[in-house]
């Protein structure tokens, strides 16, 4: 085995990181782009109200579950009923409409919280208790 | 004759003293606590009073309600009716197993013939015994007074249905869709009357108080215990009223006139 330079050596390294980082790149842009058409399935994101969520679109993907545990608790012991991280607001928000324009429930593919953690497969025991669509003659009032 | 007196128990005896003192100071506190204190809701400022919404229930408030029996009429429903709508509680035919979070009593003497008639549901004690037997914490009191279950920790064992003396609460059997956004239940969980805990933080009141007043007897007013000048508390302090089963010490929230 020929013997390598520490100079070649460390130049592959930086290559493999370069390669690695545009791999990861791809993933992201594909992730952003909603691709379902590749080879790997993504899924569809639907797009909720207003210009943009209660916090950072990444810091949300990331932390929507601690911040939605912490106003539960909050809320049911202590009462405290701020709107901006509750599960209604993220219901009402990026509620999905159906085909009869009638948001749709987590009963469908295409629920917004349901089409990412389909994905990831996570299991969620929410909706078991909690409305997945905004509550329907408020939704009707709302429409007169 | 044999009288047993039942005297306060050691370390719990009343003074005078120290009463109006924490009542002065709840007042100053209530004082205090007035400004950035924002009104929620328009119109008529309801019975609860308003509260910020960031901040936590305090036990300067005792929600309690009042219920005049002499005004309650046998056949009227309409409290049950409102609870149903309001919190979604959708029967399946099944009287045995459906959700009741009140219900109409009509008790009546069998020595000589007297009947009442009275609506009957969580009595939000003081001293819970459902509290008091839940092995997850899930069954609690909220500093104001209301007796709630957290359903998330919730595993429905049912010994609080069991603990209760006034068979306050129910088990959800079926798996449930569409539930009203303020009030959230699924199955294998158990609930009761929340007082609608949803309006009061709104400074609303009850959705059976508010039916009773509208088209019923009029016969329910809720109101803050605590405070000396609520409506509640001078009629409380007017007329003989009574807690069903005070026998247990439990000291409910829900006090009966004309019993």
């Amino acid at each position: 085995m020929p013997r390598r330079s520490k100079a070649s050596t460390s130049r592959a390294a930086i290559a493999l990181v370069l390669l690695t980082l545009a791999g990861l790149a791809a993933v992201a842009f594909a992730a952003d782009q909603d691709d379902t058409t590749g080879r790997v399935p993504y899924p569809v994101i639907a797009q909720g109200q207003g210009e943009n969520c209660v916090e950072d679109t990444e810091f949300m993907r990331r932390n929507h579950m601690d911040l939605l545990l912490h106003q539960r608790d909050d809320t049911v012991f202590e009462g405290i009923r701020g709107k901006r991280h509750s599960l209604r607001e993220c219901i009402d928000c990026h509620a999905v409409a159906g085909a009869d324009s009638i948001p749709i429930t987590v009963t469908s593919p295409e629920h917004f919280c349901r089409s990412c953690h389909d994905y990831a497969a996570v299991t969620i025991d929410c909706f078991q208790c909690h409305a997945s669509r905004p509550e329907q003659d408020v939704v009707a009032e709302a429409r007169k | 004759m044999n009288v047993k007196i039942h005297s306060p128990a050691p370390g719990k005896e009343f003074d005078p003293a120290r009463r109006s003192f924490l009542s002065a100071a709840a007042a100053a506190a209530g004082v205090a606590l007035a400004p950035g204190v924002f009104l929620y809701g328009v119109g008529a400022p309801g019975p609860a009073a308003a509260r910020n919404l960031d901040e936590a229930v305090t036990s300067v408030v005792r929600w309690g309600m009042l219920i005049d029996t002499n005004r309650c009429e046998s056949g009227c429903n309409e409290c049950v009716t409102a609870c149903g709508t309001e919190n979604g509680l959708q029967g399946h035919g099944r009287p045995a197993t459906d959700a009741q979070w009140i219900r109409k009593v009509d008790i009546r003497d069998p020595a000589t013939g007297y009947s009442k008639s009275l609506p009957m549901m969580c009595q939000h004690c003081a001293d819970p015994p459902c509290v008091d037997v839940c092995p997850t914490g899930a069954s609690f009191k909220r500093a104001d007074g209301i007796v709630l279950v957290d359903k998330h920790s919730c595993i429905g064992c049912r010994y609080c249905i069991s603990a209760c003396p006034y068979k306050a609460r129910s088990f959800v059997h079926e798996a449930l869709e569409d539930q009203k956004t303020h009030a959230p239940r699924g199955k294998g969980t158990v609930e009761g009357c929340t007082m609608c805990v949803h309006r009061v933080d709104e400074g609303r009141e009850p959705a059976c108080v508010e039916a009773c007043n509208d088209t019923g007897g009029g016969a329910m007013l809720f109101g803050d215990l605590n405070d000396p000048k609520s409506e509640i508390s001078k009629r409380v302090a007017t007329y003989a009223t009574q807690q069903i089963r005070a026998d247990l010490g439990l000291d409910p929230g829900v006090r009966y006139r004309g019993l």
